[in-house]
């Protein structure tokens, strides 16, 4: 085995190259950003003295421990930050690195490419001041900035109570708005219990909350975010059905999240539906092997959070040296790992992806912010006789899925519009396929021009 | 037609600004920043909105912050469009809401 390529210095790529590098093999991380940890370890940008041990408390440890692990590892690898894996074209990954494209030959290759929000569409989500609630910690993490003083954080995610924890912490009032009920969480307890640890800091960031003060719904049914030239309240229904209106300056929203699996589309991986979280994964097998020199491991391949996709970096480089042929153990992880991602199904259903009012939004409801596409606009051109009978057809009528983000924000839940309007629902849904460049190149990059535009 | 531009800083800084003192010029205005700033929090330090749509001229502010969403495109002076969230803030970079005159999308 020659060239080894991982892609994402997040906690499944760096995982996965330190066990590797302990084999003695080489590899080449490649890394978006221009620094490693993903989004969970992300660091301050140099300048911005923030704080971290005060924002992440009790997760502060992880953070640190991460980024010693990194600076231990970082000499014996080639670690290229600043770079962009936009296409797979056979055995050669197709980069763009400050304004110059590369071609990086690879025999294997192990895509650990992280995960974004899962966002369902809302009257008013396109206004200033509305936010993902990955954002929303993202912004704060890299440059010690809040997105609001005043902030609503809803949708259904456990990180609703992770990230309102963290702004208030930093002097930011907040409120919660959680569209799955308690029941739902009750219920998928059996679970949940697979990781007690978790399941318990989740029950007391609850508590926290709720001793500094922070109202804390569950079972809210969403209405809109309300504002002219920028978001100035959430409109919300209590679990009763009773108007609310909480006032704000800003809104972290999300519905969990979705994997970024596009470069293991381009590189021939098959995807596979999993109908509790009503999203596509890539098929890989229980150590995130995919065939063909292809692995994944992290968020990317399985929604797990930072210590199933550790653990998942770890697994998937032992199954690149197992094929390599090095006599490689994976002992007793596997299990650990299927024990974990059994957890992840019960954060699924403990806090549930609002298929069913996705289905029922209203007409003039923006889907595509990019292109400003309405759910009533993807439903007039779904007709199963006459027109678009599939989300990629749709795409082509509409040009929903078709802007800048490439779907990203739009694509879960046009897949759902799309098959409600089909009357599929209880099917596998349809998936916007992957493009490449898999994020937006210059064009005179692509021509290679000197001059613009 | 949209209405005017909050005027109001639309983040809120909680950590201190260690680095270089770095001028940019958010729409020709000069703007104070410091090395380490995205151009995204430093226009939306000055600013509550980044952009206006392509299609129909509404405020956009970014949305996903972490370089995945685009909705945070810019038009620099001297480089193609592109996004706020990832760019860093350099001496005398010019950074436009709006088209300026002689550039296209």
């Amino acid at each position: 085995m020659t060239r080894v390529v991982i892609v994402g210095g997040g906690p499944a790529g760096i995982a996965a190259a330190a066990a590797l590098v302990e084999r003695g093999v080489q590899v080449t991380v490649i890394e978006e950003q221009r620094r490693p940890g993903g989004q969970v370890c992300r660091s301050p940008s140099p300048g911005v003295a923030l704080d971290v041990d005060r924002l992440l408390g009790g997760d502060a440890a992880g953070f640190h421990r991460f980024h010693a692990d990194f600076a231990a590892l970082r000499p014996q690898i080639d670690w290229r930050p600043e770079t962009l894996a936009w296409n797979i074209q056979g055995r050669s990954l197709q980069t763009v690195s400050n304004g110059a494209l590369g071609n990086l030959g690879f025999d294997a290759l192990l895509l650990a490419t992280g995960a974004t929000d899962r966002i369902a569409p809302m009257q008013g989500w396109t206004l200033p001041g509305v936010y993902t609630l990955g954002g929303a910690q993202t912004v704060l993490k890299d440059q010690g900035c809040l997105i609001g003083r005043h902030v609503v954080f809803c949708g259904s995610s456990p990180l609703l109570y992770l990230a309102a924890m963290q702004y208030r912490r930093l002097g930011a009032t907040v409120a919660v708005l959680d569209t799955t009920r308690f029941g739902a969480k009750v219920s998928a307890l059996p679970k949940l219990l697979a990781a007690a640890g978790t399941l318990a800091k989740g029950v007391a960031l609850m508590a926290q909350l709720r001793r500094a003060g922070a109202p804390l719904h569950h079972g809210v049914t969403l209405e809109r975010f309300e504002g002219d030239a920028e978001v100035t309240a959430v409109q919300w229904r209590d679990a009763a059905g009773r108007r609310h209106r909480t006032p704000c300056d800003a809104v972290a929203y999300g519905h969990g999240l979705r994997p970024e699996s596009q470069l293991a589309e381009l590189a021939g991986v098959a995807l596979r539906f999993d109908a509790t979280q009503r999203q596509y994964f890539p098929a890989a097998d229980a150590l995130g092997r995919c065939g063909q020199g292809v692995y994944v491991a992290g968020d990317g391949a399985a929604i797990g959070g930072a210590e199933a996709a550790a653990m998942s970096g770890r697994l998937a480089a032992i199954a690149l040296l197992i094929d390599a042929g090095h006599a490689a153990d994976p002992g007793a992880l596997p299990a650990r790992l299927a024990s974990l991602r059994r957890f992840q199904q019960g954060i699924a259903q403990a806090f549930a992806w609002p298929a069913a009012g996705i289905a029922a939004l209203d007409d003039a409801v923006p889907v595509c912010r990019c292109e400003n596409i309405t759910a009533g606009e993807v439903r007039a051109v779904i007709a199963p006789d006459l027109g678009a009978a599939e989300v990629n057809r749709m795409k082509a009528a509409t040009r929903c899925g078709m802007g800048r983000c490439q779907g990203r924000f739009c694509g879960n839940a046009a897949a759902e519009l799309t098959a409600a309007a089909l009357g599929r629902q209880d099917q596998p849904l349809d998936r916007l396929r992957a493009q490449p460049p898999v994020k937006p190149l210059p064009i005179a990059f692509a021509i290679g021009a000197e001059e613009w535009p | 037609m949209p209405e005017a531009s909050p005027s109001r800083a639309r983040l809120v800084r909680v950590a201190r600004l260690t680095g270089a003192p770095i001028r940019i010029f958010v729409d020709g205005a000069a703007v104070a920043t410091q090395e380490g700033e995205s151009v995204l929090t430093a226009v939306l330090a000055v600013s509550g909105h980044l952009r206006e749509l392509d299609s129909n001229g509404e405020l956009r502010a970014g949305f996903c912050l972490m370089g995945a969403c685009q909705d945070c495109w810019v038009w620099f002076g001297d480089a193609p469009r592109g996004r706020a969230c990832t760019a860093l803030v350099r001496e005398g970079l010019e950074v436009f809401t709006r088209p300026p005159a002689g550039r296209g999308a």
